[in-house]
């Protein structure tokens, strides 16, 4: 009797997260794997079995390849140096200085604003001939440049925005890390003679390194995830050169009406970031050292 | 015991709500999603004018719902569709008529309008806007929100180029000649300021409807089954646009942003500029000089594409619904209000009876740009619209950047997107 009363109110504790977890997050994706078999339904053809008809024709499909290439490049570009940047930018704002919390708020209000207006702004940042890019360069005595009208430019000028706007935001998790390592540590590398540098990279380092994994699955999640400054600053243009995977996924899904294709384009996505998530933990797992 | 009093007070509130619901079963609700498209204070508009409607009208409850820009309207319309409880009326793109029939979400008004007055009344609009809302022999759309592209130049510049401030260029080769004198560059090479600007991102295909319509280049056919991406006369305006920022470097290069386009205007970084009909209240606020605003410039004829939003009615709807909406729409589209409408809006007025009403008259006499547009309808076509129409248009869209950018000849990017649009068309030509 107790032991059964212990277990109902495990259950019931659990009930809220499990309807929820499983309304919003498993349902969902069993649903797109079993759509993305069957043809889009329109009012004239119900949905039918069409098997792996959906795969084939993303196989065919030259823009999901680019923006799958795309999205490999924005990973590429943003993942390495935003963390690097946002682990230089905890250690500098973790030392004693003067208006350090001002430094710190000033990294973090990035993260603060909303992308939507985050991408506004920068849409005028590099605008032609008058935009604060153009003009710094302009007084450097550069030629101008349409920064995202051209198709080679256009990715960067993205990478640079998603950079800005990340950076910020996995310095608190460093900072956090940071302040959590005892000054003991510090004070006996000291007296060792360990040069600041050596202590950084032998004992600081490896101490970050759980965060620095969960950084890093967040900074993969997120440049699959990011796809507001995309509708605003280019639409994908031009001609695709800024689509990435998500962004597609939506137009297919909401401008083209073709659920099916785009839940087959989701069951992709899905797949790579379990692949990488998955991949992390694995490979990273064992050299993180956890306290 | 907290629990039950909660209770209670939940049942009470329940009832209450129930109460006025079934108070309201002799009125009849209408409710209509609008997207905002331009600036201004358009949704104190539609609430004044809807509630002016309800004191003519009682019995009819309208409830209008503000759904964002053109492309979250269709997705919430359609996406409450498909959960059951779509609105009753929805103004969406008129380009999207193909989409929503395909979808089986709307029914025609032909159907509806049936008496000798409302079969007028259908026939009352400028023909131009009813190119993109009938298929079949059937009305799919009633005009409403309505614009179409004209051409705004700078005097000031003008003057200071040696051209006559208040001429535009009446063709292509004056527009050329006209950007050439207004393009100016330091001994560097450096532009400061660029003749003519036709914005490219989002959705090109709209714009380059301004050049392929007076070059005869008719981009699709009136069932939305067929396009021409690849005549040569479309493929020639193509050229013509490339040849504007790649030749004679009097655009500039790359893809330009339409959302910037006023801006670089009013920053007097161009001389001439594209844009809608709907950025006239915009550009008459915020221009710091003195501008003009023409019909686009003629190559073999006149011509400019129509654009904006018509009003869909939902087939989810009750007779008495569907009756009180037709009754709404063609209180809305009577020549006063849809004269109110255009004068608060900056859009065209739907109808030529609008433009002969005392409010109207009086504005145009004030204010000589407003006339511009309704003066180009008689050229005006309708805008690319087909079968699966954002998927066709995307296939152009991105030979258009292709070609603007120069990774593609015009020739090749036009044939590219005309295989893509067969491809995509292919199901519907029975």
């Amino acid at each position: 009797m107790n032991r059964f009363t212990t277990n109902l109110h495990g259950w019931l504790l659990l009930l809220p997260a499990v309807v929820l977890l499983a309304a919003f997050t498993h349902y969902p994706a069993v649903a797109t794997l079993v759509h993305s078999f069957f043809s889009t339904p329109k009012s004239a053809h119900p949905a039918a079995w069409v098997g792996l008809d959906n795969y084939q024709a993303m196989v065919e499909d030259p823009v999901f390849w680019q923006a799958l290439t795309n999205n490999l490049w924005f990973a590429l570009g943003t993942i390495p140096v935003s963390i690097a940047l946002a682990m230089l930018m905890a250690v500098w704002v973790n030392g004693k200085l003067r208006g350090r919390a001002f430094l710190r708020m000033a990294y973090f209000t990035p993260t603060v604003l909303p992308m939507i207006a985050v991408a506004n702004i920068w849409l005028f940042f590099y605008t032609p001939t008058y935009g604060l890019l153009e003009q710094v360069t302009g007084a450097l005595g550069l030629p101008s440049h349409n920064w995202l009208g051209t198709q080679n430019t256009v990715l960067g000028c993205l990478i640079v925005v998603t950079i800005w706007k990340e950076a910020g935001f996995f310095m608190i998790f460093y900072l956090a890390a940071l302040q959590s390592i005892p000054p003991s540590l510090a004070e006996a590398a000291a007296i060792e003679g360990a040069s600041r540098w050596y202590f950084f990279r032998r004992v600081v380092f490896p101490l970050l390194m759980p965060t620095t994994l969960f950084v890093l699955i967040n900074a993969v999640i997120n440049s699959f995830r990011l796809v507001e400054h995309i509708i605003v600053m280019t639409k994908g243009g031009p001609d695709n050169a800024s689509a990435l995977l998500l962004y597609y996924i939506y137009e297919v899904g909401f401008k083209f009406w073709d659920s099916a294709y785009a839940s087959a384009l989701t069951v992709v996505l899905l797949a790579i970031l379990a692949a990488a998530a998955m991949g992390q933990y694995f490979f990273l797992e064992k050299r993180t050292h956890y306290q | 015991m907290p629990a039950i009093p909660t209770l209670k007070r939940l049942a009470a509130i329940a009832a209450a709500s129930l109460l006025p619901a079934m108070a309201a079963a002799q009125t009849t609700e209408v409710s209509f999603y609008y997207p905002v498209a331009v600036g201004g204070p358009i949704t104190k508009l539609v609430d004044s004018m809807a509630s002016d409607f309800e004191k003519e009208n009682p019995g009819i409850k309208l409830k209008p719902i503000y759904s964002g820009t053109y492309q979250e309207s269709i997705v919430k319309a359609l996406t409450a569709m498909k959960s059951g409880e779509p609105p009753v009326l929805s103004v969406l793109l008129s380009t999207d008529m193909y989409t929503l029939i395909d979808e089986g979400a709307i029914v025609d008004w032909t159907g509806l309008a049936t008496s000798a007055d409302d079969q007028a009344w259908l026939k009352s609009f400028y023909p131009a806007f009813m190119e993109n809302s009938q298929t079949g022999g059937k009305v799919w759309g009633v005009p409403f929100q309505r614009s179409t592209i004209v051409l705004y130049w700078n005097k000031e510049m003008f003057k200071e180029a040696g051209l006559d401030p208040n001429r535009a260029p009446e063709n292509w080769k004056e527009m050329l000649q006209y950007a050439q004198k207004l393009t100016r560059r330091d001994s560097a090479g450096n532009v400061s300021q660029w003749g003519v600007q036709v914005p490219s991102s989002g959705f090109p295909y709209w714009l380059f409807q301004g050049f392929t319509t007076p070059n005869n280049g008719m981009l699709m056919n009136k069932a939305g089954t067929q396009t021409y991406f690849d005549n040569p006369a479309v493929i020639d305006a193509l050229q013509f646009w490339v040849d504007l920022s790649r030749k004679h470097k009097v655009m500039p290069p790359g893809i330009i942003e339409w959302g910037t386009t006023p801006k670089d205007f009013f920053e007097r970084k161009i001389a001439m500029m594209w844009t809608t009909t709907g950025n006239l209240t915009n550009v008459k606020n915020n221009a710091k000089f003195d501008f003009g605003v023409a019909m686009l410039p003629a190559a073999k004829r006149r011509g400019s594409p129509t654009g904006g939003g018509n009003f869909y009615l939902f087939k989810k709807s009750t007779p008495a619904q569907q009756q009180a909406a037709l009754r709404f729409v063609k209180w809305i589209t009577s020549p006063e209000r849809a004269a109110q409408w255009g004068i608060e809006t900056g859009y065209v007025a739907v109808r030529p009876q609008a433009w002969e009403t005392v409010a109207m008259r009086k504005y145009a006499a004030g204010f000589a740009p407003a006339i511009v547009a309704r003066d180009q309808l008689e050229f005006s076509v309708a805008e690319l619209s087909t079968h699966e129409n954002q998927r066709v248009t995307k296939a152009l869209n991105d030979g258009l950047q292709a070609a603007l950018t120069g990774t593609k000849k015009p020739d090749q990017a036009m044939k590219d997107a005309q295989r893509e649009a067969d491809r995509i068309l292919r199901p519907y030509r029975k």
